[in-house]
């Protein structure tokens, strides 16, 4: 009982913070930037143009009345048009955002997988060899800059050892059937297994690339949490039990020790979400993320804006998770 | 292997250190410990002298930083000091269990009580835990004072520090270990929830037969609860008796100081307190331990442990006041 | 000579010292832990070097960072060009040389403009509590509900891309940590009693708040801080790369490794040098951080 109530409180903060997302991206798109419409036709464009184009785009009209009616858009899932791609702001991210968020699971599950799998055995063989490589690992991985890891990485793989495909997400020939808009979960379905292989080659690159980072957090504070709970009370009384050392490290230590981990992984979601723009960005992947930076270059407001509130909302849906899946591991939190 | 004294614990010339960033700590010196089936034995003595060591020396549970570096555990017929991992597991929670001394922390907070309980039973009874191993969890809560119907599914800490312990008792007592070791069970608790749970522990005891060793550094309760003492000092032990003995006649200057130091109703003279304070184990003083705080130190008591004799029937000192190289002096 | 010792012997000199004694004794205790932690001395050492090169950048390099050689183009790493040239023909090594300066720069201002608005925000919010509270902890969560480079990249672009303009986006990302911070310590400081007790002597919330909530958070600011630094430099190195940072010719790292990618395969060396640079500063931040994170650990028996 206590839980569904933690949840609905939750998820109304969520709601509150979204709104004042909105206005600080609407701010930050439509009020900062001098003149976004002078900055899309050029310098040069007759005035006649610029006001017309002004007019269209519903320009002219108080910035509040822009920002009310923007909201009014939102609630029908309106995000207004490209001014690029004249399409639906709201058609183009559900074309680009499967690949983002393909890119960014993948990366999160590797990351988890390998970061935990390092920490914990860091912490039961502390000092010994896999410790120490797990350590310089760690903290070679928050220190590297993404977007130079990728780079080297595409030129060693790619362009020197051609191992692995540079660009996209599949081969040039290979069209999965798109069900979900996620190549891996797609071919999958179809049983299109030519199309899951050459899925899984391409995204090999860019989940080491942006996971990187966040393996090595997790590790850390995987290994950090799991020394800290193997000196605790409880720990002793379990092997005091007689239970085997197998036992006492997964069945007592893990979970215990997991807890901190989930804040990290929520942290790591926000990051990956931001690293995609670059990883995406090297790996001419079609995400979301090269969607807002191209945007972004050209001064496609509606893009950014769309684009952008949307991430923060996926972010934000992460996080709410994050907090149940807290509540979840810990009974002292329902509180 | 020494002298076997009891027919259930031996414990002979037991050393233990602890490495550490300051130095090495001499935790236990040369400890003789010994006890019969059913008995119940204390374990009293100051913070740091070393009976949460030897305890946990007995489960075979010092870890690094810690090593046993000399001695040796008899259990039975079994030589628990050198036993490897998989033997020892095979008694801990089966023959000797243990209950510690904050019992809130001693349980793991994520997991239900009942679970708690059901794995300790799981492994006596060798099943999986189904409903048969529950059924048995609910009695257990039941003997221990619980009810198990709201205990059962709680978290340890929705339950009270009392609560909590009983639940330690029903895990540890699940097998009917012919050794229970408890280790300051009641000093978090308030002082009558200690009661109880001294009174719950001694009826238990009584209708199952286990034999109890009890660690405390209050001597009212080691009183109350055992049949012997012994007494520690720094990692040595240094006086062993029947607790009527102990209290009758002290023998040892440090269990007379003890003795002196202990508020009761009815006395009338000054509580004195030991001069000195306890020594620092990484650097300890040579011979018997104690011998810079003793008033009746004599030259030989730096220079190495007396042995420890048997003054009377079963009373046990290791003094060189009594000793064969010292003065025979039993009024002092 | 006479006029300092006069001056030590005055009265009120020598009780200034005094009280300050503990807390010259605590800073002796954190070099003694300082000296003993390897990986900490390893951080500070590489973040000395680093500010050496950027203070003396001009003695280290002859040639100047933007400097054009269309002739020299493209050349590889040679005695003569320690780093090679670029497609500008300007020398690697240079301008990897005064990025040091453009990283210290936004390190500085990027750190003092965070701290100023989160500390605010944060004491604030933990001092006067309540709806303030409540409304200033809303707005944080605004600000933490995007990841943080595509704000900073938001932010960057709409302010117009150059290095000021990236340093306020980046502070106004990072802000939200010295708030949590500020926060946390001004409800530590405000529940302990000797506040109510010099409240009763009539001090001020201002009063209060400057004198005794700011010192507390000091310490934990700038642990927070040297813990940022390695953040702050890659996410400006993330900006630049996108083109949304620093704007030619300016030489900062990620721009720089940027410069390189059409020329990724046969002049491997435009693209890699600035990255291992910013590679190896942020590695010494953070095995300084760490350092310093561990020496604060009260659990480390030392």
């Amino acid at each position: 009982m206590k839980f569904g109530i933690y949840i609905i409180k939750r998820i109304f903060l969520m709601v509150i913070v979204m709104l004042g997302v909105t206005t600080i991206v609407f701010f930050i798109t439509h009020v900062i930037p001098a003149d976004p419409v002078g900055a899309i036709l050029g310098g040069n464009a007759p005035i006649e143009v610029i006001d017309e184009m002004r007019r269209q785009l519903g320009m002219d009209k108080p910035i509040v009345f822009q920002f009310v009616d923007y909201v009014k858009g939102l609630v029908h899932l309106d995000f207004g048009i490209s001014l690029t791609s004249s399409r639906p702001v709201l058609k183009d991210i559900v074309n680009y955002f499967p690949a983002t968020f393909e890119l960014t699971i993948v990366s999160i599950i590797f990351a988890v997988i390998v970061g935990v799998f390092l920490g914990v055995y860091s912490a039961i063989y502390r000092n010994k060899p896999i410790d120490l490589f797990s350590r310089i690992f760690s903290i070679l991985g928050v220190s590297m800059p993404v977007f130079w890891l990728g780079l080297l990485l595409l030129l060693l793989f790619y362009f020197k050892l051609d191992l692995l495909p540079g660009a996209g997400r599949n081969s040039l020939f290979i069209f999965p059937t798109r069900i979900t808009g996620l190549v891996l979960l797609d071919s999958v379905i179809t049983a299109d297994w030519n199309a899951f292989w050459d899925g899984i080659l391409h995204i090999i690159l860019p989940v080491f690339v942006l996971g990187y980072a966040s393996t090595a957090s997790i590790a850390r504070i995987m290994r950090a949490s799991m020394l800290d709970i193997l000196r605790q009370d409880f720990i002793r009384t379990a092997k005091s039990k007689g239970l085997t050392k197998r036992i006492v490290i997964y069945r007592h230590a893990l979970k215990n020790a997991f807890i901190p981990v989930i804040t990290i992984i929520g942290l790591s979601f926000g990051t990956h979400l931001g690293g995609a723009v670059l990883t995406e960005t090297i790996f001419s992947w079609p995400g979301l993320g090269r969607y807002i930076v191209n945007a972004l270059l050209v001064l496609d407001y509606n893009a950014v804006t769309g684009g952008t509130l949307f991430i923060a909302l996926v972010y934000s849906l992460a996080n709410l998770l994050v907090d149940i899946s807290y509540a979840a591991l810990d009974p002292r939190m329902r509180v | 292997m020494q002298k076997v004294r009891g027919n259930l614990l031996n414990i002979s010339k037991l050393k233990v250190v602890f490495y550490t960033y300051r130095g090495i700590i001499k935790a236990l010196n040369s400890v003789e410990l010994w006890m019969n089936k059913g008995e119940r034995l204390g374990i009293v003595g100051e913070t740091g002298c070393g009976k949460s060591v030897t305890a946990l020396s007995i489960m075979g549970l010092i870890e690094q930083p810690g090593e046993i570096i000399g001695g040796d555990i008899l259990f039975e017929d079994k030589l628990l000091t050198s036993m490897k991992e998989n033997d020892l597991i095979n008694i801990r929670g089966k023959e000797i269990s243990m209950i510690f001394q904050e019992p809130n922390a001693a349980l793991n907070p994520v997991m239900k009580v009942g679970f708690q309980i059901a794995e300790s039973i799981s492994k006596v009874k060798n099943k999986r835990i189904g409903k048969e191993v529950y059924t048995e969890v609910r009695r257990m809560l039941e003997i221990a004072g619980l009810d198990w119907e709201r205990t059962i599914n709680l978290y340890p800490h929705e339950l009270s520090g009392g609560m909590a312990q009983r639940v330690m008792i029903a895990m540890a007592l699940s097998s009917n270990p012919k050794l229970l070791i408890a280790d300051e069970p009641t000093s978090a608790l308030d002082v009558t929830i200690q009661a109880q749970i001294l009174e719950l522990l001694d009826e238990l005891v009584k209708k199952l037969g286990n034999a109890v060793i009890l660690i405390t550094h209050d001597m009212g309760v080691a009183a109350e609860f055992c049949d012997k003492m012994a007494v520690m000092y720094a990692g040595n032990m240094v006086e062993y008796a029947r607790t009527t003995s102990i209290f009758e006649n002290p023998h040892h200057p440090y269990t007379r100081g003890l003795l002196k130091a202990v508020p009761k109703i009815g006395r009338t003279d000054e509580l004195q307190s030991i001069r000195g304070i306890v020594p620092d184990l990484v650097e300890p003083p040579s011979g018997c331990r104690f011998h810079p705080r003793c008033k009746h130190a004599m030259d030989i008591c730096r220079k190495d442990f007396p042995p420890l004799i048997e003054i009377k029937s079963g009373h046990y000192v290791a003094c060189y006041l009594y000793g064969k190289e010292g003065i025979k002096n039993a009024n002092s | 000579m006479s006029i300092l010792s006069n001056i030590l012997q005055n009265r009120k000199i020598k009780l200034f010292i005094e009280q300050r004694k503990p807390i010259l004794e605590d800073w002796k205790h954190a070099f003694y832990l300082w000296r003993n932690t390897p990986l900490a001395m390893i951080g500070s050492f590489i973040i000395i070097i680093f500010l050496i090169i950027a203070i003396f950048a001009p003695i280290l390099t002859s040639y100047s960072p933007i400097d054009q050689n269309i002739s020299g183009k493209l050349s590889p790493p040679s005695s003569e060009h320690l780093f090679g040239t670029d497609q500008f023909g300007r020398d690697i090594f240079s301008r990897v040389i005064y990025g040091t300066r453009v990283e210290v720069w936004i390190i500085f201002i990027v750190s003092i403009i965070s701290v100023m608005i989160g500390i605010t925000v944060g004491v604030t919010a933990g001092y006067f509590g309540g709806i303030v509270d409540e409304v200033l902890m809303r707005i944080t969560d605004m600000f933490l509900a995007f990841p943080r480079l595509i704000l900073a990249m938001v932010l960057t672009a709409a302010l117009g891309p150059n290095l000021t303009n990236t340093m306020i986006a980046i502070a106004l990302v990072d802000w939200t940590i010295y708030a949590r911070l500020g926060r946390a310590e001004a409800m530590k400081v405000k529940s302990q009693p000797y506040i109510e007790a010099i409240r009763a002597i009539g001090a001020n919330d201002l009063r209060i708040i400057v004198f005794h909530v700011l010192p507390m958070s000091i310490s934990p600011v700038i642990v927070q801080l040297t813990l940022r630094m390695g953040t702050i430099i890659l996410t400006a190195a993330g900006l630049g790369f996108l083109g949304l940072g620093v704007q030619p010719p300016t030489p900062e790292w990620g721009a720089i490794v940027s410069d390189g990618r059409s020329y990724l395969v046969n002049h491997w060396w435009i693209t890699t040098f600035p990255g291992i640079a910013i590679a190896i500063v942020v590695l010494g931040f953070n095995l300084l951080g760490d350092g310093i994170r561990d020496i604060l650990d009260p659990r480390l028996r030392r």
